[in-house]
């Protein structure tokens, strides 16, 4: 089962290391992770995706809770929540596919960010299955390099 | 005010911390606090003869007390030493706080002499880890330091003091703050009141209801409650190595010890229970034996300080969050209310007492044709060949069951488990999670410098012993007469025991060759006494006479018979009343 979960911790040297090594150490796995400080810049918030059994992810969140310096852990899955990740993805745009490109970004409205002779570098925001559909678009086409951001999401009010 | 260095600060800040020894070990990068400590005669510092039994000895003071350890260690190799004995401490959950000094912040990253990452390094065996980065910082941190070791679920916490932040020249005001409030670590108190409803109603309707408690019981001190509890309900009590002496070991109440070298009864009673009350324990590996035969027909109630711990390996029906002593308080008061015979409330519980009646009942039968307490269940020993199990009866016998025993790690530990009498908590002092051989003798020395009129017994074996033998000076140095009771197998008994079980009887590397040192010449070299003991018959007298020296470190050097196992002993990968109760018989 794939869950964010949602960490609010104390912007502290090797915090992060923590976070990673309780991970690495227990064998949990983590598909992405974000991290950045908030409005405060005493709190930094970082947005894990990971996957397990109830159980796992049972002790994944109180195994974070149990972490000093971590405020508050919410799994973003068990409510309602938006989702975003960011892509920068290069492709081939040579001769008709140069439009063939500019109608799907239109359509996933992404934007071209640079552009060469024979590339473009698209811009997708858009919550995983998006971004893994943008993706899957620009098989057949070429893909040259693709960076994602990871997951941040954030409760709805 | 006064304006003090780092150095200075350090010193002062594990004074208003409430310290009064720290073990340690001097170089370099420390060497500005241990000036700090030269001068000034509040704190105790003890030189141990290496790190790692700087750590074990302020973990035997701490098991001893209840209190924070503390140590002091320099960096690179100093700090490095120090790992077995934090992660010793940490699988036991004992309260630390260890200062390891570290190189200056300039230097941090460039690989400079005797820099190690000692955050880095620690990180996967601490509670939690500081690196101070200013001196303005020193008494803050300090003082969070303790409050996170001792608060909560309690642990190790390494506090990384770069040189420059200790140096002499810098001075600057000091002030201890009044209260430490840490706004991410807030640890959970009190048990949820709908959680202790529900198991107040497991408890009244159990039919085979057992107490299974363990070292989070001695931890958050409460042994009374849990003993008040049991006697209110009527309630068999099994305790994990770790619990040992949270309930009175001469109760009638008390099953022994369970798990993989638990006793019969204990493991039989918690298999065919209907309801386990889990206080303090956490159902690890060597308690549960295969988790999908665990306990197939009990219900389960787990109150622990720490939420990892519930339904980690076992599912638990009723969680409680809580202090055990709090949850436990509220407990025995409701149940107190309950069982009065004035109370006439027609809802109030009242237990099944024909039920609990036959529970013991069967209980009783399984004592009586299993349990190593009613009758000896290994071959007796002889005038030449002693066994190891009367080594520690002998011990029970000439200390009136009062000492504190320090144990090692092996064959020995589980005979001291089984055989010596613990009444009272806090005297049965060993690494049951990690399981570190070298902790005995360390730790003693922590035991005794915090009971110095107490009798203070090492029970070890010829291979723990040789781990941290170097002790035996620093029992010199500061007068710490404690007595080691060496059960000499000329093996690495507990690995030689599972050769014999498992690999056909091959010994690879079990055994010394003609290596083993004349450990009573060795305790005269460090200016102690040692006694030989090869006959049954001096066994009492050399024990008698060992601690009728109370000024003495003894080394009593008993050569005990190699090829005896450690019996009852769980069948691995099975439930936990699967069991070997000697070399060929199974229950
Ligand atoms: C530091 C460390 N290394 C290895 C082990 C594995 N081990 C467990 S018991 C044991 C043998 C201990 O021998 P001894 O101290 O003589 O005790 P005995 O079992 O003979 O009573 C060993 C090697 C351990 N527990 N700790
Ligand atoms: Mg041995």
């Amino acid at each position: 089962m794939r869950r964010i979960l949602s960490l609010t911790m104390e912007n502290e040297p090797g915090a992060l290391s923590r976070i990673v090594g309780l991970f690495s150490q227990r064998w949990y796995n983590i598909d992405s992770m974000t991290v950045a400080a908030t409005d405060d810049p005493a709190l930094s918030k970082i947005t894990i995706t990971t996957n397990g059994d109830e159980k796992v992810i049972e002790q994944i969140t109180k195994q974070l809770n149990k972490l000093v310096d971590v405020f508050k852990v919410v799994d973003l899955t068990e409510r309602e929540h938006i989702e975003r990740e960011l892509m920068l993805i290069r492709v081939n745009a040579t001769g008709s596919k140069r439009e063939e490109v500019k109608r799907c970004v239109d359509i996933f409205r992404g934007l071209i960010v640079s552009v060469t002779a024979n590339t473009y570098t698209v811009q997708v925001a858009g919550d995983t299955s998006k971004i893994e559909a943008f993706i899957a678009a620009m098989k057949d086409i070429g893909i040259v390099e693709v960076t994602r951001s990871g997951v941040v999401g954030m409760q709805r009010d | 005010m006064d304006l003090l260095s780092g150095g200075e600060i350090v010193i002062r800040a594990l004074r208003d911390s409430g310290v009064k020894q720290v073990w340690g070990y001097p170089g370099g990068a420390a060497l500005h606090i241990y000036d700090a400590m030269f001068q000034q005669e509040q704190i105790e510092h003890i030189l141990v003869r290496h790190e790692q039994a700087a750590v074990h000895a302020a973990d035997g003071y701490a098991r001893a007390t209840g209190e924070v350890g503390t140590v002091l260690v320099t960096s690179g190799p100093g700090a490095t030493n120090t790992i077995t004995g934090i992660a010793t401490a940490y699988m036991d959950s004992i309260p630390l706080v260890i200062i390891s000094a570290q190189v200056v912040q300039e230097k941090i990253g460039e690989d400079a002499f005797q820099e190690t990452d000692m955050i880095g390094v620690s990180r996967p065996v601490v509670k939690h880890s500081f690196l101070v980065k200013k001196p303005e910082d020193l008494a803050a941190t300090i003082a969070k330091a303790y409050h996170i070791a001792k608060t909560g679920r309690p642990g190790p916490v390494v506090v990384d003091i770069p040189k420059d932040v200790t140096y002499p020249g810098y001075k600057i005001s000091y002030s201890y703050p009044e209260q430490v409030d840490i706004r991410s670590y807030q640890p959970r108190s009190k048990g949820h009141p709908r959680q202790i409803q529900k198991a107040m109603a497991l408890i009244a309707s159990a039919k085979k209801p057992i107490i299974y408690a363990g070292g989070g019981v001695i931890l958050g001190e409460a042994h009374k409650e849990l003993t008040e509890l049991a006697h209110l309900v009527q309630c068999p009590v099994t305790l994990t190595l770790m619990g040992l002496g949270a309930f009175p070991g001469n109760d009638p109440q008390f099953l022994g010890m369970l798990g993989m070298h638990g006793t019969v009864e204990a493991n039989l009673a918690m298999h065919e229970a209907d309801l386990i009350l889990a206080v303090g324990a956490r159902f690890d590996d060597r308690v549960t034996n295969a988790c999908d035969k665990f306990c197939p027909n009990a219900r389960i109630i787990h109150i622990d300080v720490d939420p990892t711990s519930i339904s980690k390996t076992i599912n638990a029906d009723v969680p409680i969050v809580g202090d055990c002593k709090l949850v436990l308080t509220e407990i025995v008061r409701r149940v107190k209310i309950d069982l009065d015979e004035n109370n006439t409330d027609e809802r109030k519980r009242t237990l099944d007492s024909d039920a609990i009646a036959a529970w013991w009942a069967q209980i009783e039968q399984w004592r009586e044709q299993y349990g190593i307490y009613r009758q000896q269940r290994y071959a007796p020993s002889t005038s030449e060949v002693i066994k190891p199990q009367d080594v520690v009866k002998t011990l029970c016998t000439v200390t009136n069951g009062d000492a504190y025993v320090c144990s090692d790690v092996g064959q020995h530990q589980m005979f001291a488990a089984q055989y010596y009498q613990f009444n009272h908590p806090r005297r049965w002092i060993n690494s049951g999670g990690l399981g570190t051989m070298g902790f005995g003798l360390p730790s003693a020395m922590g035991v005794k410098m915090a009971a110095p009129d107490a009798d203070v017994a090492v029970v070890t074996g010829e291979g723990s012993i040789q781990m941290c033998i170097q002790e035996l000076a620093t029992c010199t140095h500061y007068n710490l007469p404690v007595k080691i009771i060496n059960l000499n197998n000329q093996a690495l008994g507990m690995v030689r025991q599972w050769q014999d079980m498992q690999y056909a009887g091959r010994h690879s590397s079990s055994t010394y060759g003609e290596s083993l040192p004349d450990f009573c010449k060795l305790a005269e070299a460090y200016g102690h006494v040692g006694i030989k003991v090869t006959r049954l018959e001096d066994l009492q007298p050399a024990l008698e006479q060992a601690f009728a020296m109370k000024d003495r470190t003894v080394f009593v050097d008993v050569q005990v018979d190699q090829s005896e196992h450690v019996y009852p002993m769980q069948i691995q990968g099975q439930a936990m009343c699967d069991m070997l109760i000697s070399k060929t018989e199974t229950i």
